[in-house]
């Protein structure tokens, strides 16, 4: 069964109508690409599912649980949209890392105030703590980073910075993770350390749909690509074929772009 | 006759003292509200507080103390109770004008504040709350500390305007001997307000430095 289902997600901003119903689904272990020129709506797909928008319509589904469905208009539950919220994860272009805290409290800071709501929490608080630490520092030590868990932010070039940000996704348990062209703000030099981690990552069967322009990467290490052209998938498919092999016009068009 | 003017000047110096404490005990934790008024989503709130804040932040505060002080008895009748009513007036009208000043700065603050801070505290799953205590404050803090210093100089000089309501403060008191012929006394109250800024100053390089350790 699909893990993330996204049924006809419409979206407009006053009158641009941003997605003009969007569906696609994937399965539980792996990786989805989105592709497609600037403006296209990738960025307003990713935001909409992560509830960063609210879409006008259609339905999300992440492992059963209906997270949004555009037809309920009933008032959303501030705690309970936060525990659907939890489900996902996104790793933002902008890295969007909090400055003042290092490294290490940048991934764990979410990860114990959410610890804090367990009933348990007053009980083991100094178990529970060292617990949410030391898989922290797994994460970063996966991520290549145990030698920075004392720095911050400003202290790290972009890749680094990046690469907190996923650790801190990942610190959550997300169900799915979300990449909005993860690179797109790093110097170019500096892509490969983030594609290594993301590769790295869908060896461990993590669920991952990823907004990227790196078009060999996507080719890749995603199982589906999505192409989103002016609100609506222009084409899908597995993502060998549809690189290799693109039928549409549009596709064609796109890819012979990219590649100059 | 020196050890007398400093004594007179220090007794009317602890009253620009007190008054710059209780305003600013009281308008930075108002200010903060203030602020939220005035970027609230609700209309008439934010119309109503940045009217409000135009009107204080645009007339004198010279102005404001004598309708603090006079409006009350002239309007209904009624007198500014306590054992001295003139520092209450002085107080009250010190609050609310500095609260308007204060929130304009911590407004300019939490604008300032990327909107990608937020949305990263949405996507963990932290509450509107966590989030602006946790992740903005600390970092509005930082932002308006150049800003609130200033301010925060400019009120222990501002003080002295309470003297146009007869408090007597520093100035008055110095006054008080060039009636007498002794003008000298008027001049180096100047050497109060120079090092209290100077120390001031210290406590504001200090806490700069402090949160030197990371940039937003
Ligand atoms: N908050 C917004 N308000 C108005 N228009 C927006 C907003 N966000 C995105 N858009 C518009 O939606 C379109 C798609 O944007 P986006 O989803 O960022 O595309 P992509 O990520 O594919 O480049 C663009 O034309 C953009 O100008
Ligand atoms: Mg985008």
């Amino acid at each position: 069964m699909a893990i993330l289902e996204v049924k006809d997600i419409k979206k407009s901003f006053g009158k641009t109508e941003v997605l003009k119903g969007v569906s696609f689904s994937l399965n539980e272990g792996e990786v989805l690409s989105i592709i497609g020129s600037s403006g296209s709506g990738k960025t307003t797909l990713l935001r909409c599912i992560n509830f960063l928008e609210t879409a006008d319509s259609g339905l999300i589904t992440v492992d059963g649980d209906v997270i949004f469905d555009g037809a309920d208009k009933s008032k959303k539950n501030a705690k309970e949209t936060r525990e659907k919220q939890l489900k996902i994860g996104l790793v933002f272009q902008q890295f969007n890392l909090f400055p003042q805290y290092n490294v290490l409290d940048n991934v764990t800071l979410a990860v114990k105030l959410q610890a804090k709501e367990r009933p348990d929490y007053k009980q083991n608080k100094k178990q529970i703590l060292a617990e949410i630490e030391e898989k922290a520092l797994k994460l970063l030590a996966d991520m290549g980073l145990s030698e920075k868990i004392h720095n911050y932010p400003c202290e790290l070039s972009g890749g680094q910075q990046q690469r907190v940000s996923i650790a801190r996704a990942m610190a959550l348990e997300p169900k799915i993770l979300f990449f909005d062209e993860p690179t797109s703000a790093l110097d170019p030099e500096l892509t490969g350390e983030i594609l290594k981690v993301i590769r790295e990552l869908a060896k461990t069967n993590m669920t991952m749909v990823i907004v990227t322009h790196e078009m060999t990467f996507a080719k890749e290490v995603s199982d589906y690509i999505v192409f989103m052209d002016n609100g609506v998938i222009a084409e899908e498919g597995k993502a060998q074929e549809l690189i290799s092999n693109p039928k549409t016009e549009r596709l064609q068009a796109f890819l012979s772009k990219i590649s100059d | 006759m020196f050890s007398v003017v400093n004594k007179e000047l220090l007794e009317g110096f602890l009253y620009n003292v007190e008054l710059f404490t209780i305003t600013l005990l009281l308008s930075l934790p108002l200010g903060l509200i203030v602020a939220f008024g005035s970027m609230s989503k609700f209309a008439p709130l934010k119309v109503l507080t940045r009217g409000f804040v135009w009107a204080i932040r645009g007339t004198p505060l010279m102005l404001q103390l004598f309708v603090v002080m006079y409006m009350p008895g002239l309007v209904f009748g009624w007198q500014i109770p306590g054992s001295n009513p003139r520092m209450t007036a002085a107080v009250i009208a010190f609050v609310i004008n500095y609260s308007c000043y204060f929130s304009e700065i911590y407004r300019g603050g939490i604008e300032s504040i990327p909107k990608g801070q937020y949305e990263a505290g949405q996507v963990l799953g932290m509450t509107k709350t966590q989030t602006f205590f946790r992740v903005v404050l600390l970092q509005v803090v930082k932002n308006i500390v150049p800003p609130m210093s200033n301010e925060i100089m400019t009120l222990i000089k501002d003080t002295s305007l309470s003297n146009v309501i007869a408090v007597t403060e520093i100035i008055m008191a110095a006054n008080a001997f060039s009636g007498k012929g002794l003008i000298w006394p008027l001049f180096y109250t100047g050497i109060f307000f120079l090092l209290f800024c100077g120390i001031l100053t210290i406590v504001f390089n200090k806490i700069e430095k402090k949160l030197d350790y990371f940039k937003s």
